[in-house]
């Protein structure tokens, strides 16, 4: 209950891995740890589908749909009538932090 | 993987005539002047009023520096490059924590954005990094080919692509620039040192950019129940919105449930549990009068506290999109209903009391 973030769309096929340790590397939240043949997926509930895994991964073991978990961008997409997932109203426009208001593009 | 020379890149044919470095098939556009500029590893006063400004959100995305490579103490062709972005607190971080190491840094132009957040827009990104390193003309600098990025540089990254383009090697160093020095003794990071934390104090340096971004609607709503529904009401406005930009980034972790909108609802239920009594408990007012007024609170206060705290996912460290997604379609609705319900309460209540004086 009250846990929306339980599943998410990482995806790994460990009979791909060359266990090269890079996933393990780049991942934030320890969701990848090195293992003794294969990297290990230790925690994927911790998955904040950043990316960084996937992208660097040299032989495609991982797929995941990156996006930025901001609900800012989100809401203002859906509000414009845009698909919320598209990335196209980022947490643009804040250095410091990922929020803040929506950097107006004239269209 | 089979490491290319240094100067090649995988350009379709018609391009492969170019000189190294291309993006797309199209050669690089360097817009920096060439050459290297001087940095040092010490933070004056003028750099941190310009952090305190960041942090303000004062001119927001005018903390930046200036792209290209720079010569931090003296490195030679042997010294370590390490990339950063254009934001001032990155640059500023990396570079101060850098002090006594000669070193090379190359910013990359992520239009004055911290890392994280432009890797995760793909500006702080492989063809920007691919770009940098053709433009600097970083491969006559030194002589090794390897780059350090911080690890939060990632999600922007392809490591392979950065070598197949550049021939330069990507190596992730850890998530914060103050580990470096113990980092570069074994270029090994420790589980620690690859992991993000949330901390109480980078949760407070977010606090002032939250109050700045809800002030404005904050103080006209406040206004308006002001005149509308009285003092009291006024308060309550401010104190939802205190607690929902305020208190609940500190409180974050002490609040109960995973999900970001619960946890606010909780917090605006305790900070409107105060308000309601004092509705109650107004004697010169008729009891339904008094009911009226604390279930006001009750609705509208957590509404608002719940929807500031689904919209700091931003700036937490652990929220995926689909996460947030679902906390979208599941709290949203049951946020709107309250707030409306609250609303329409409310205007019945200042009607009827308009009625009353009449």
């Amino acid at each position: 209950m009250f846990d929306s973030y339980r599943v998410n769309t990482l995806q790994y096929d460990p009979d791909r891995c060359i266990n090269c340790g890079m996933c393990s590397r780049v991942c934030p939240h320890g969701v990848f740890m090195p293992g003794r043949e294969t990297a290990e997926l230790a925690a994927p509930a911790l998955c904040m589908e950043c990316g960084a895994c996937a992208l660097n991964c040299p032989v495609q073991a991982i797929t995941v749909q990156s996006g930025v978990g901001c609900a800012w961008a989100m809401i203002s997409a859906a509000l414009r009538g845009k698909d919320m997932d598209s990335g196209e109203c980022s947490c643009g426009g804040e250095p410091g932090s990922c929020c803040g208001s929506v950097q107006e593009k004239p269209e | 993987m089979e490491t290319p020379p240094s100067c090649t890149c995988s350009c379709p044919p018609e391009t492969a005539s170019l000189p190294c470095g291309c993006t797309g098939g199209k050669k690089e556009t360097c817009e920096e002047t060439p050459g290297i500029s001087t940095a040092t590893s010490t933070i004056t006063f003028a750099n941190r009023f310009d952090h305190f400004l960041a942090r303000w959100g004062v001119n927001r995305m005018g903390h930046t520096v200036k792209p290209g490579l720079y010569r931090l103490g003296n490195p030679d062709a042997d010294s370590p490059v390490f990339a950063s972005a254009n934001y001032t607190l990155s640059f500023d971080a990396l570079r101060s924590a850098l002090e006594g190491i000669d070193a090379y840094i190359l910013v990359l132009d992520t239009k004055g954005i911290n890392v994280w957040c432009a890797a995760g827009k793909g500006t702080f990104g492989t063809a920007e990094l691919v770009r940098s390193v053709t433009c600097s003309d970083l491969a006559h600098v030194v002589r090794h080919r390897t780059i350090i990025l911080p690890q939060l540089g990632a999600p922007g990254i392809s490591w392979p692509d950065v070598m197949r383009r550049s021939g330069f090697k990507v190596e992730y160093g850890p998530v914060r620039a103050t580990d470096l020095p113990r980092y570069l003794e074994t270029h090994t990071a420790t589980p620690d040192m690859r992991k993000v934390r949330f901390p109480l104090a980078d949760r407070l340096v977010l606090v002032p950019v939250e109050l700045v971004h809800a002030a404005p609607p904050a103080i006209a709503g406040a206004l308006v129940l002001f005149f509308l529904a009285g003092p009291l009401a006024a308060l309550a406005a401010v104190a939802a919105v205190l607690a929902g930009t305020v208190a609940f980034p500190l409180l974050l972790p002490l609040l109960p449930t995973r999900d970001f909108s619960t946890k606010g609802l909780i917090l605006g239920t305790i900070a409107a549990l105060p308000v309601a009594g004092a509705f109650a408990s107004d004697a010169s007012a008729p009891v339904w009068m008094n009911a009226a007024g604390a279930g006001m609170a009750l609705l509208m206060m957590p509404a608002v506290t719940a929807y500031l705290a689904l919209n700091f996912t931003g700036c937490s460290t652990t929220t995926s999109r689909t996460g947030v997604r679902n906390e979208i379609f599941r709290y949203v609705p049951i946020i709107a209903v309250m707030a409306v319900a609250g609303i329409v309460l409310g205007i019945s209540l200042g009607l009827l009391g308009w009625l009353e004086v009449i």
